[in-house]
């Protein structure tokens, strides 16, 4: 309990400081890059929940983010609601989404799976794409308040978006981390570990999963939920974009899946390093750095920076 | 004759055209994935690459893509060869689980889409040769030739290969590594050795697949895209691992498309794969010869 | 005479073509030690799946304590009871050993109870475990650390964590010194006597068998061919064929 005090004042204080450090710098484009790498800490750490944690991969991150994004779109239609509720509903619809195809697929090997999540991803995209209440493959436009009221305080929109998603993201870490202290995370990891054995040992493997696979389904569709006001342009193919599909997997592979720092790592490190390539060179050539850095980590380091870090550690230990 | 029969005739029969040639993108998957238990989801990126080396060749020195599909089954071997070394040493010798397998080819499958695109750019790509745009008239239909002649080749192509594993000592050995690692001793093989044979035939099956598929339509990086769930769906459902399943079963993926996209419209096409994928999955995993 | 505490009836099993399984009768009386024995392929492991539940059969039907286990799944069988080692060790290797035997508490004992004990409150039970087989020196270690012998007594106390009422000791004892043999064999007894433990003990050490169990069953291609007293059994005609024959 004590531990759980200290890591979400430690989690506020995180957010404080990221939040002043914006202040300081008084331009509107800080905000959108910072919420940028915020929606990959969330991405991320929401992956790493059933990759990292029970070794399913998921290759359909994109599809669940932009579940999310598409229900913000659809409900936009039909009546504005304030962004917490949207994100409500677009957890929810990929949380669904998650447990149907967790499903469907959890009960055959993990392969299978992997390659249903890339599926997946085609089916959603095929469906939207034809489907014009959204926009179809046009896209379709979702205007942006100029301003936003918070306790009695006028702020930017942008300004608004990016304390959303910090607060999503912290959201996120502390789930994350709660799993892996509870009788849950010690579940999951008898997944990974072996299944046959987690059976024998009484570990009800297939609800497991779909509790794994809900989560962070269900995660992704929120990170996806405000992202139609931030572009306020959606169209399918930024939607279901590669760099989704790529960056959840990455981060944490690169960070370090055990852990929930190992996400949050990926995500502050690749997610800073892609704004500033993405400004400086191209938005191509740093999807490129990315695939090449997640070939070399998963060859070289398969632990990721944490695994190092704590391999060093343990190292200094022992002499 | 009915105008909607006519179509549908017409739809069936190039979903045939177009399943023998799903069968030669899906043959390497079935040996990699159905076979040898390797989930290398970058399978499309092959492809893909041989598309552009069919049309690089094709441009330059007015080549027949389909000679030069031939000609790079060398060198595609070899890279095959090389990506199963690294494989073997960084995952399956070290007992890494399947989690960072998986990652590594989606990697590559990414390296290679973003790569071509930052060559190449999203324009599409195409070839020139003396039979596309050329029809064969058959009764009533008119086939054309850009459809029949990858076709034909990609069923010869599937024969060879049906051949090769039935009837060579190495094929049999490549059979056998999946089933029989004691009978494989037996054989005094190395199972390393002939897995990366097999994934070397493997890659270099999809890079001739992909000389067919620039000479069917023109390509971009991200074709690839819509053949990973394509060959998936195939092998899942023509039972892991056989070619006779394979061709039956891309047939059947081949005809149901092409009859969604002549009576619904091609943007629905690719979610027929995926769809089929998933249900397959679900419901029958063994495959429609499976037990 | 009592209900069986496990009692197959008539169960057969198929992989395609090949019968692994074929009309398996068997009964385990409560407190008792049973030795199973036969040759490699003869099916043993094949029926130790179908008892636990990571098989399901098609045919046949397996009842512990009177209740029938058809389509339940192996977590939920071991909840109810059963246990098993597995012939290869299979331990959780991100785990501790601590955290290994920490497994069953939680998702078996704890689930059973219904009772919310909190994660630290299991480590006096984790130790008790371990130091059970003598691995409590090495509670903070992790498995790859572990000789053959310690892997398979960290298998038996993940197995008894679960404190079942029937335990499965598939193959503990292969590859094993003598010395080793005798400590598994202590281990077994030690469960059976002093906790009332009901014991199958798949071995193809015939002289660790013959001083375990108190009666001994044979399975041959799928068949049980005998079943009784151990030294009438391993008298029998049919089975010094099965054996000597091959």
């Amino acid at each position: 309990m004590r531990s759980w005090t200290f890591f979400l004042i430690a989690a506020a204080v995180g957010a404080v400081v990221f939040f002043g450090a914006h202040l300081v710098v008084q331009n509107d484009y800080v905000y959108f890059a910072g919420y940028t790498v915020l929606q990959f800490v969330v991405l991320a750490t929401a992956w790493n929940i059933l990759g990292g944690y029970c070794g399913y991969v998921n290759f359909g991150s994109a599809a669940f983010f932009a579940l999310g994004a598409y229900s913000t779109v659809a409900l936009h239609k039909l009546a504005p609601m304030p962004i917490p509720v949207l994100i409500l509903i677009g957890g929810i619809v990929s949380g669904v989404v998650g447990l149907g195809m967790g499903y469907l697929t959890l009960r055959l090997r993990g392969a299978f799976f992997a390659i249903a999540t890339l599926a997946l991803a085609v089916v959603l995209q095929t469906l939207i794409v034809n489907w014009d209440y959204v926009g179809g493959s046009r896209g379709a436009y979702v205007i942006r308040p100029a301003t936003m009221q918070i306790l009695g305080f006028t702020i930017n929109y942008i300004t608004y978006l990016f304390l959303v998603m910090l607060t999503l993201a912290v959201l996120a870490i502390t789930a994350a981390r709660a799993i892996e202290r509870s009788r849950l995370g010690f579940g999951f990891a008898t997944i990974r570990d072996d299944e046959l054995a987690a059976e024998a040992s009484g570990v009800p493997t297939l609800r497991l999963k779909l509790i794994a696979t809900t989560l962070s389904g269900g995660l992704m569709g929120m990170a996806g939920a405000p992202f139609p006001y931030y572009i306020g342009f959606l169209e399918p193919s930024s939607a279901f974009g590669l760099a989704y599909a790529v960056n959840s997997i990455a981060m944490p592979m690169i960070g370090g899946t055990t852990m929930w720092a190992g996400p949050l790592i990926g995500a502050l490190l690749l997610g800073t390093l892609q704004q500033i390539a993405t400004v400086t060179i191209s938005s191509a050539v740093n999807l490129l750095i990315v695939g090449l850095l997640l070939v070399v980590f998963v060859i070289i380091a398969p632990k990721g920076i944490v695994g190092l870090v704590q391999d060093r550690r343990r190292a200094r230990q022992k002499p | 004759m009915d105008f909607q029969l006519a179509l549908l005739i017409d739809a069936v029969v190039a979903g045939l055209l177009l399943g023998g040639f799903y069968a030669a993108v899906t043959a390497g998957i079935t040996i990699a994935f159905g076979i040898l238990d390797i989930v290398n989801i970058a399978h499309p990126a092959f492809i893909i690459l041989g598309s552009y080396i069919a049309y690089i060749v094709n441009t330059s020195f007015g080549i027949d893509p389909i000679l030069v599909s031939i000609l790079m089954l060398p060198a595609f071997y070899a890279l095959g060869a090389a990506v199963y070394q690294v494989y073997y040493l960084s995952f399956e010798k070290r007992g890494q689980d399947a989690l960072r397998g998986l990652a590594f080819f989606f990697g590559l499958l990414f390296i290679t889409e973003v790569g071509l695109i930052l060559t190449f750019g999203v324009d599409y790509r195409y070839v020139n040769a003396a039979y596309i745009g050329g029809t064969v008239q058959l009764g009533p239909m008119n086939l054309p030739l850009r459809m029949l002649v990858p076709f034909v080749v990609s069923m010869i192509l599937i024969g060879a290969l049906q051949y090769f594993l039935a009837r060579t000592f190495t094929g049999r050995a490549i059979m056998a590594v999946a089933q029989d690692q004691f009978a494989l001793r037996l054989m005094a093989a190395d199972p390393v050795r002939i897995k990366r044979i097999a994934f070397g035939i493997s890659i270099g099956v999809a890079a001739m697949a992909g000389a067919f598929l620039i000479v069917i339509q023109p390509v971009e990086p991200s074709v690839g895209r819509e053949y990973i769930g394509r060959v998936f769906a195939i092998c899942v459902l023509g039972g892991m691992g056989s070619l006779p399943g394979t061709v039956i079963a891309a047939m059947l993926l081949g005809v149901v498309e092409s009859i969604t996209s002549t009576f619904y419209g091609p943007s629905w096409a690719p979610a027929v794969a995926f769809g089929f994928l998933l249900l397959t999955l679900a419901f029958r995993p063994a495959g429609i010869l499976g037990r | 005479m009592s209900e069986p505490l496990l009692r197959i009836e008539g169960l057969s099993k198929r992989f395609g073509g090949f019968v692994a399984l074929d009309s398996v009768d068997l009964e385990v009386q409560p407190g008792e030690r049973l030795g199973l024995i036969g040759p490699n392929g003869s099916g043993k492991s094949t029926l130790v799946n179908c008892i636990c539940g990571t098989l399901q059969n098609e045919v046949g039907s397996v009842r512990f304590q009177g209740k029938a286990l058809d389509g339940m799944s192996a977590h939920e069988r071991t909840h109810i009871g059963l246990a098993r080692s597995f012939q290869l060790p299979r331990p959780f290797a991100s785990m501790t050993l601590m955290d290994n035997v920490r497994i069953p508490l939680i998702y078996t004992v704890q689930a059973r109870a219904g009772a919310q004990r909190t994660l630290a409150g299991l480590d006096v039970r984790c130790r008790e475990l371990l130091a059970m087989v003598g691995l409590d020196g090495k509670a903070r270690q992790w498995p790859r650390d572990l000789t053959q012998v310690e892997m398979r007594k960290l298998e038996l106390a993940r197995a008894v964590a679960a404190e079942p009422k029937l335990l499965i000791a598939d193959e503990s004892m292969a590859g094993l010194s003598h010395s080793e043999i005798d400590d598994i064999l202590a281990l077994l007894l030690r469960l059976n006597e002093q906790q009332g433990i009901t014991v199958i003990l798949i071995e193809h050490i015939m002289s660790a068998v013959m001083s375990f169990s108190q009666r001994l069953a044979v399975l041959v291609s799928g068949r049980k061919i005998a079943d009784g007293e151990p030294a009438d059994v391993v008298n029998d005609p049919e089975v010094v064929r099965a054996y000597l024959g091959q």
